[in-house]
């Protein structure tokens, strides 16, 4: 199969590849062959003109070839369709992947976001009027939503959004001075693993301390762990099994107390919107996914944007440049970019990157905020963590809940009844792509064994959180009866499972022209 | 009646939701909220119907003048150019856009495919080995580039950067390296390969930040022959053109995917270009899609080497990064395949030609001339009797768009330059440079006049 070169040959062999019993139409989507056994010298598009001078000196000329293949735009199109339509998505079905808030993404973001495409970060603020406003409404919004004082938006995603939290939280130390004895971070068990990577990318010790039988973090086990050595807590809330902290206001004194800082991974905040605000919970900053929470797109795999928002203690140490709005309604930037002078870092920790961030990304979830608005953002916090509860009530019965309280936006199944009856987590994600749903996140959190993590979102309708159930128990009866039936899904899907240990253990990361 | 308009709930069906959970309304589900933390109000104003949020966004866009609403020759990593109709039509189709990581293998052939795909274009383009899936931008790539660098030194936590590596590059790396507590060094590029000694990594651009042309072989030679490894920040089309990074030494090659296909956004999203020699790929950073089979034997691609990343290593993962700019890989892979190898070389030698034979039309003005250290690529510095700055406000008034190379400021050290960049790309006109001509002379000629006077 790999020695393939054209699309017939591929596509043909799809088409009589039909699975035995899984009944899948042969009409179904064929696989595609990639783009270089596509491609035949000579062929080409005409999308800019030819030039003839622009020789570089010899001296620095390319010698090596440029074996980039050669198509023309009917194959391209035809291409990359084909390839579309191998995956699935939010446009075309429930896509409850735990943690990720995989919600509607309205088109008008898009077409808003548009309207600022042909701007260049290092165009003067005077000419860029229209996009600091929007920038610093922006601003204005999220720090509602959040309670908190001040905001960067210049994170281009929540893991880079932790990162710039934490060396924050080492200028807040080191301002004070007792940085050099503060070198530990404490996660939760339950955390996302981001959290202690972006600890170690700082230079932090990571502490892991337990959750209790209720699914909160241990209070006892975290004071134990706290000390005079400790940097900050890095608290997702509600936490990954989907549940608030019922002693959130505690912990973070409990962090406080030892003079650490708290963060908010906000991961979690759909769950929150318009029902409370980490600001007064206690938190000293909080990063919002604007890609999970206002709803833009995940587009396969990112952008994203991660906006920190933080309490006023912590403003000085904040990314620059800030932007000022000035009382005649103006903008500009408080650095010197147009000040004719060395930029002034002062306390902050300096750039994590362009200006502004994913400017086109965070255009996105201004208009969905303005779209919504007060009514709108309020109901959906609600609407998500009714939808889950929904769910959950749906599937008690065939499913063991991990901790079984009422949950925020999200809950966490465990499939250790169907372990002992011989399927695994791993067997009923497949088995649910065979159903026509994506999965949910699956072995996390860590702390539940055989965990399914399912978030519906605010934007399914009931019906499709009713056949979502339906399918989940049609699985689960299936198991009941016959353990191996589900053990070769999915079987009407354009591949069957894949083999990622044969991946891993003869990377092969690129195709390589002959 | 639903407030939220994507809401699909009608009140039946609340009613019915609630009663299958066994509760009067969604308020007994919130009970470990502390009730004095419920939010009474957030106060950010009633919505709004999509046609009156269109106008409201259209009035703010209005208040922006646009790279091509006159003469632009603003660039650097980020560059205006010319984007094929059916990049946008591809890239931006809701199987692409609305989907996340390819978890689900099974169900996500197509990112995977595309991804890998991108990895190889780019991989050809750069001549290295391995290309990881994307990273959050150019200068997000440098700083773990530095980081990675570091890693595989065993111990020396010297990183020396070029001063003319992208001034918001350099930034990123030094607030990066907070974190790992690493000693930057910046030297001009002329002086890496003295301060090469005890370094993790020398970093160094080609075509530079000012656009010079860099003889970057002897850099990497100076590198390898003291134990550290060579980052070089490239931009993808120049390599059309110059020799790539893997043919000069590098070990790790980075930089800013955006001109493939990606528009300008202010700054994001964009693409970040991680790439490195083959025997390094276990310190890569990021996520990579890799070949292989399904239980059929059929040819598949999964995301593979994971056990690099976060969410399996947690805090001895090579790098925290998730969520990546897999849908801006995506654009570049269609952007390469539209243009082809004669398509991307037309638009770089357009770049080029342009550049130079507008360099040459202003430095014939009295007063004027170019100021880069040897031969430029697209983009040049125009130096004149007066400031960047004040040539700059000058341009504007004139409804010209260029950039000041003392923007380049690093802490406060100036880097000796007080002269304005002029990009170019396949999108700059005869136009654009008449127009740019004229008022350059007429600024610098009515400054002397006065200065004569």
């Amino acid at each position: 199969m790999t020695t393939v070169t054209g699309a017939p040959v591929q596509r043909a062999k799809r088409a009589s590849q039909t699975i035995p019993d899984s009944g899948a139409d042969t009409h179904g989507p064929a696989l595609e062959p990639l783009l270089f056994e596509l491609a035949r010298p000579g062929r080409s598009g005409r999308h800019v003109r030819a030039e003839k001078t622009g020789d570089v000196p010899e001296k620095f000329a390319r010698k090596t070839p440029l074996r980039l293949p050669e198509l023309t735009e009917p194959q391209v199109v035809r291409h990359y369709t084909h390839l579309a339509q191998l995956n699935y998505s939010v446009d075309a079905g429930m896509y409850p992947l735990g943690s990720c808030t995989m919600k509607y993404n309205p088109k008008i973001n898009d077409r808003a976001a548009a309207l600022f495409a042909d701007l260049h970060p290092r165009q003067s603020y005077r000419t860029t009027q229209g996009v600091l406003a929007l920038a610093y409404e922006l601003e204005q919004l999220l720090l509602k939503v959040t309670g908190m004082d001040f905001v960067t938006l210049q994170p281009q995603a929540g893991a880079q959004s932790e990162f710039t939290a934490l060396l924050m939280f080492k200028a807040y130390h080191q301002k004070r001075g007792d940085a050099a004895t503060r070198r530990r971070i404490i996660v939760p068990d339950s955390a996302h693993g981001t959290n202690p990577a972006s600890a170690a990318m700082c230079g932090y010790e990571v502490t892991t301390v337990k959750s209790d039988a209720r699914g909160n973090v241990d209070l006892e086990a975290l004071k134990s762990a706290l000390g005079p050595d400790v940097a900050g807590f890095m608290l997702t809330n509600p936490n990954t099994i989907g549940l608030f902290e019922e002693r959130v206001r505690e912990v973070c004194d409990a962090v406080h107390a030892v003079g650490a800082l708290v963060y908010g991974d906000g991961a979690n905040m759909n769950a929150l919107l318009g029902i409370a605000r980490p600001g007064d919970l206690g938190f000293d900053c909080v990063h919002i996914n604007v890609h999970k929470t206002f709803s833009t797109p995940h587009g396969a795999g990112g952008p994203g944007a991660g906006p920190l928002c933080v309490k006023a203690h912590l403003r000085p140490f904040l990314p620059k440049p800030w932007i000022v709005k000035e009382a005649d309604g103006s903008y500009h930037y408080d650095t010197a970019r147009e000040d004719r002078e060395p930029e002034r870092l002062g306390d902050s920790i300096g750039k994590i990157g362009k200006t502004l961030g994913n400017f086109g990304v965070l255009a996105r979830a201004y208009t969905y905020m303005k779209t919504l608005g007060e009514e709108g953002l309020v109901e959906t916090g609600r609407d998500a963590v009714l939808a889950a509860n929904y769910l959950l009530a749906l599937l008690r019965g065939k499913y063991d809940v991990a901790y079984d309280r009422p949950c925020m936006h999200e809950f966490v199944l465990t499939a250790a009844r169907q372990k002992k009856q011989g399927s695994s987590a791993l067997d009923i994600s497949k088995a649910l792509l065979d159903e026509g749903f994506h999965s949910p996140t699956v072995y996390f959190p860590l702390i539940v064994p055989e965990a399914l993590m399912i978030e519906p979102t605010e934007t399914e309708p009931k019906e499709t959180l009713d056949a979502f159930a339906a399918a989940m128990i049609r699985i689960a009866e299936r198991i009941e009866k016959d353990p191996a039936a589900v053990h070769e899904a999915p079987t009407k899907t354009p591949l069957r499972r894949l083999d990622e240990v044969g991946a891993a253990r003869k990377p092969v990361l690129r195709y390589r022209p002959a | 009646m639903a407030d939220n308009p994507y809401s699909p709930h009608t009140d039946a069906d609340r009613a019915a939701m609630l009663d299958r959970i066994g509760v009067r309304s969604v308020d007994d589900l919130l009970t470990a909220i502390p009730k004095d933390a419920r939010v009474k109000q957030l106060g950010v104003g009633p919505g709004m119907s999509e046609q009156e949020v269109q106008a409201h966004l259209e009035k703010l866009a209005a208040m922006n003048k646009t790279a091509g609403s006159g003469p632009f020759f603003i660039g650097g990593a980020i560059q205006r150019r010319y984007i094929p109709a059916a990049v946008p039509v591809l890239a931006l189709r809701g199987e692409f856009l609305t989907a996340y990581t390819p978890y689900q293998p099974e169900v996500s052939q197509g990112t995977l495919q595309a991804v890998f795909e991108y990895q190889s274009l780019m991989a050809e383009l750069l001549a290295m080995d391995v290309v990881n899936s994307s990273m959050y931008d150019g200068s997000s790539a440098t700083a773990e580039a530095a980081l990675m660098a570091v890693r595989l030194s065993s111990g020396r936590k010297k990183v020396v950067l070029a001063t003319e590596v992208d001034f918001t590059y350099r930034r990123t790396v030094r607030t990066y390296a907070r974190g790992a507590e690493l000693d930057i060094v910046e030297v001009p590029t002329a002086d890496l390969a003295g301060n090469a000694d005890g370094a993790a990594c020398l970093v160094v651009q080609h075509p530079d930040a000012f656009g010079s042309l860099v003889d970057v072989r002897p850099i990497a030679d100076a590198a390898h022959a003291a134990g550290a490894l060579l980052v070089q920040v490239t931009e993808p089309h120049a390599c059309a053109l110059l020799e790539p990074p893997g043919a000069l030494g590098a070990d790790i090659a980075v930089g800013e995917g955006q001109p493939l296909g990606i528009p300008m956004s202010y700054g994001g999203p964009h693409l970040g270009i991680f790439a490195c020699r083959e025997a390094l790929v276990r310190q890569m950073p990021g996520r990579i899609a890799g070949q292989t089979v399904d239980a059929n034997g059929t040819r598949g691609f999964v995301n593979t080497l994971q056990t690099r990343e976060q969410h399996i290593r947690r805090e001895k993962a090579t790098s925290n990064i998730c969520t990546n700019e897999a849908l801006s890989a995506i654009h570049a892979a269609i952007y390469l395949s539209l243009l082809g190898p004669e398509g991307v070389r037309a638009a770089a030698r357009a770049g080029v030609a342009r550049a130079h034979s507008l360099a040459k039309r202003l430095a014939a003005i009295p007063g004027c001339r170019i100021a880069n250290d040897g031969t430029f690529f697209d983009r040049f510095t125009l130096a004149t009797e007066m400031g960047g700055w004040d040539l700059r406000l000058a341009l504007l008034e004139r409804g010209i768009q260029v950039e000041a190379s003392a923007s380049h400021y690093v802490d406060g050290k100036r880097r000796g330059r007080d002269d304005v960049m002029i990009q170019c790309t396949e999108l700059t006109t005869e136009a654009d440079a008449d127009a740019l001509v004229d008022a350059v002379a007429e600024i610098t000629g009515s400054r002397q006049t006065v200065a004569a006077r």
